[in-house]
């Protein structure tokens, strides 16, 4: 009962969807006030896809084999959360709950939202229920997650032993609740392009959504980061493979738009562009997702390929980015651009960093896509690895991190004041960060050496918009944006170090044998068996030391029963400057023991600064909702903030 | 704002959706196939895999006739059962020859002993050179060289007896 209740559900939520979508082109054809059914219309198609996650979330916590989904994904030997969390970790699963943020986004817009005027509103409550529709549709047809199995087999198929692992639990959902929270901005600049409202009002009430979707995304890429660090035990952090850019995409475009949106919430200015990146953002959403879903492109992410639900998104992809780059033809003529700025001016610097993420954002895309058009024309087939984006990317974002450091101190409008006086120490010290490296490090590659240059000027250069007056009572987005732009300098710093400084290990021990890995000293101590409760391992021990003090390594070779499976798990210490990675691996017939050890100096400050940043967005949106209660508390408040 | 700035998006979205309607509308096909087909096979020459065999060197391979180079192991557990039918192939008038890597003189006769022995020639690999340079990655793994010593075919993996007829009618291609 409980699966034909959550089918039911969707059902219903469809109906609904359908309805608001008719309300909508009614309303803006003939005038109808139907602002206030569609806003109930809304709230309710969101409760029934929670019903309906819900009724997904049972029968996998409860194994139901008789759904034919749990139990290609579940085994009821496996822990009670994985069970629960099994319930996302697969196509259709994973596809309801993409359905059920979309609709309950919608659900927060129509009932949030006081900002936009009332037509807009309609507009933009009609585009998402278009772009609900279409994802339930994509689910009712071709990837029911309640199909039923008769008779119900006595055992699950298990689930991918990867997949066991919380940071895995929980880091699809935080990208998810990241890709779908952006389909708001794209719903309210289609809505804005078809009511002609392109305004700073919309740019306020867009500004929320798109910092909330921001944040997600920044947290689910930095914990997938990791997770593909200690998990796969390639000892990387980034592999530029298709899924890994599929998240990256929206993230660069949503990061251009939160800064374009400033621009237009301020002066009025970058209409036509910014409502260009935001259908551009949820575009890479769409895009990302059918990457990922369609199994086009090659990728270590295993996921089933199935030509049918990628013609379906292709379909569903084509349509909705489809209108609304058409609507941005037709329309776009009758925006105006807002307020003029001179050359030397916030909005430039802002304009600057939305071509050089936009050129990044190409950069990715094509990077991404090339494999696939070389073979579509010469038939030759290839992959574009780190080299490629590492070389293109790499200098734009570095130029981009040097920009990060000069933005916040200029003015709106206009810049009167010399700048560079402000820049002295900042520049200083990435002078002198730069002639380290050169002393220590000769034979350092330029990159990372140019990074560490860049870091260092910008983690001074970052927190001067603090500087000069009294911290305290500068505003929190103030303080969300300082904390942003340090991260980027601290990931930087992560990132370059790990590139330079680190050492690896690989080698045939036997037990008692000592291996070395930069300042480590690791002896082999012996490999034994265990168990867990769905696994067996073999465990090798292993002590480490750098002169002072001893630490114990166990890293495991995992075997899974069901499916059967064999994963390394990495064992990792952590220390103030870095990181131990160790991985034992098959065995020698000699009786030796295949070891890889890794050095990696400062590799953790990679993750701290994306949470830095995250918590910076974090910092942004708290302050830009204080605002806005505050000012719903002030019935007489005129446009007196900019 | 111009038109054509207007209908950019709208143009390059269209040829983006082309090039991804093409790619989906193939059946897909992930197997890379071998670079070195239609090229000569890279020279070596190997040391005997067994004392009471003769070793391989590229030469031996371009003899008029097509031959099977088949690489495999002692240790390696699929190529047990595919020895043993090569070893039909064998009697089926193929001339088979093996590179051994990674591997034991004594290793490699018990194997021969125990699973049966296909092979004209054995070379052995120890160092994975030979298996590298013809670009295989993993045992067993075997090169279809036709009679002026060009790879023809390389197959991946252990050949099944489902793989029989494809294999045969490669070789009379080469031959």
């Amino acid at each position: 009962m409980i699966a034909e209740a959550g089918l039911a559900a969707l059902w219903l939520a469809a109906g609904l969807a359908a309805l608001q979508l008719v309300l909508m082109i009614a309303a803006l054809r003939a005038d109808l006030g139907a602002a206030r059914t569609m806003q109930s219309i809304a709230a309710v198609q969101g409760g029934l896809t929670l019903i309906a996650f819900a009724m997904l979330l049972i029968v996998f916590a409860r194994t139901d084999l008789s759904v034919a989904l749990v139990f290609e994904n579940s085994h009821s030997a496996k822990p009670f959360i994985y069970k629960v969390a099994g319930a996302w970790g697969n196509h259709e699963g994973s596809m309801l709950l993409w359905v059920t943020v979309l609709s309950v986004a919608g659900a927060f817009l129509a009932l949030l939202s006081r900002r936009t005027s009332q037509r807009t509103l309609v507009a933009a409550l009609g585009a998402q229920a278009a772009l609900a529709l279409g994802f339930y549709a994509f689910l009712l047809i071709a990837s029911n997650p309640f199909a039923r199995l008769n008779p119900a087999p006595f055992e699950g198929r298990g689930l991918n032993p990867l997949l066991q692992d919380p940071g895995l639990a929980f880091h699809p959902p935080t990208l998810y609740f990241g890709y779908v929270g952006l389909s708001i901005a794209f719903s309210l600049a289609v809505g804005a392009l078809l009511t002609g409202e392109v305004d700073s009002r919309l740019a306020r009430a867009m500004r929320p959504w798109v910092l909330g979707a921001w944040i997600l995304l920044t947290l689910g890429i930095t914990a997938g980061s990791y997770w593909a660090y200690y998990e796969l035990g390639w000892g990387g952090y980034w592999f530029w493979d298709p899924v890994e850019n599929a998240s990256l995409m929206p993230w660069l475009a949503a990061t251009a738009l939160l800064h374009s949106i400033n621009v237009l919430a301020a002066r009025g200015a970058l209409k036509a562009w910014t409502m260009m990146l935001a259908v551009i953002a949820f575009s890479m959403s769409m895009v990302g997702t059918f990457l990922v879903r369609s199994g086009i492109l090659t990728s270590v992410h295993a996921f089933a390929i199935d030509p049918e639900r990628g013609t379906f998104l292709l379909a569903l992809l084509a349509i909705y980015v489809g209108a609304a780059f058409g609507l941005f033809a037709w329309r776009g003529a009758s925006l105006k651009e807002g307020a003029p700025f001179e050359l030397v001016s916030r909005e430039t610097g802002l304009v600057i960093n939305n071509l050089l993420l936009s050129v990044i954002l190409a950069i990715v895309f094509v990077g991404t896509l090339y494999p696939l058009f070389v073979e579509a024309i010469t038939g030759e087939k290839l992959s574009v690895g780190a080299p490629y984006f590492n070389a293109v990317a790499g200098p734009l974002a570095l130029m981009l991190a040097l920009l990060v450091g000069i933005g916040p101190l200029l003015a709106w409008r206009r810049e009167r004041r010399p700048m560079f006086k402000q820049l002295t120490v900042p520049a200083l010290l990435g002078v002198s960060a730069l002639v380290f490296t050169i002393i220590l490090a000769p034979g350092m590659h330029i990159l990372p050496r140019l990074g560490l240059m860049v870091a260092a000027y910008l983690a001074a250069a970052s927190v001067l918009p603090l500087i000069g007056r009294s911290p305290f009572r500068a505003p929190l987005a103030t303080w969300g944006m300082v904390v942003a732009h340090f991260g980027i300098a601290v990931a930087l710093t992560g990132m370059a170090m790990n590139a330079a400084f680190t050492s690896e290990t690989l080698a045939i021990a036997k037990p008692g044998e000592i291996l070395s890995a930069g300042p480590w000293h690791v002896q082999l101590q012996d490999v034994t068996p265990t168990a867990g409760k769905n696994w067996t391992a073999l465990e090798a021990t292993l002590k480490a030391s750098r002169g002072e003090g001893l630490v114990t390594l166990k890293p495991q070779m995992r075997y899974f029963t069901d499916p059967p499976t064999e994963t390394n798990e990495a064992a990792i210490d952590t220390f103030w400057n870095g990181q131990l990675y160790t991985i034992v691996g098959k065995a020698d017939p000699n009786g030796g023991w295949q070891l890889r050890l890794w050095w990696k100096p400062f590799v953790t400050l990679i993750w701290a600064g994306g949470a830095l940043i995250a918590l910076g967005g974090a910092l942004a949106l708290l302050g830009h909702l204080r605002r806005l209660l505050r000012r719903r508390r002030e019935p007489n408040w005129r446009g007196r903030y900019a | 704002m111009s038109r054509a700035v207007r209908f950019a998006p709208l143009a390059l979205l269209l040829l983006v959706l082309a090039g991804l309607v093409w790619r989906l509308a193939r059946p897909s096909d992930s197997t890379v196939p071998s670079k070195l087909e239609g090229k000569p096979v890279p020279v070596f020459a190997l040391a005997p895999g067994i004392a009471s065999k003769p070793s391989l060197s590229s030469s031996d391979l371009a003899t008029g006739r097509p031959h099977i180079v088949n690489f495999f192991a002692s240790w390696c557990v699929p190529c047990i059962t595919e020895v043993k039918l090569l070893q039909q192939l064998k009697e089926r008038g193929v001339s088979i020859e093996g590179i051994a890597v990674r591997d034991r003189p004594e290793d490699i006769g018990d194997f021969l002993a125990r699973n049966g022995d296909p092979y004209e020639r054995i070379g052995s690999d120890d160092q994975s050179r030979v298996q590298i340079a013809m670009g295989s990655s993993g045992v067993p793994e075997s090169f279809i060289v036709d009679g002026r010593g060009i790879v023809r075919y390389q197959h991946i993996g252990a050949i099944e007896v489902s793989d029989v007829p494809m294999i045969l009618s490669k070789l009379e291609q080469a031959g």
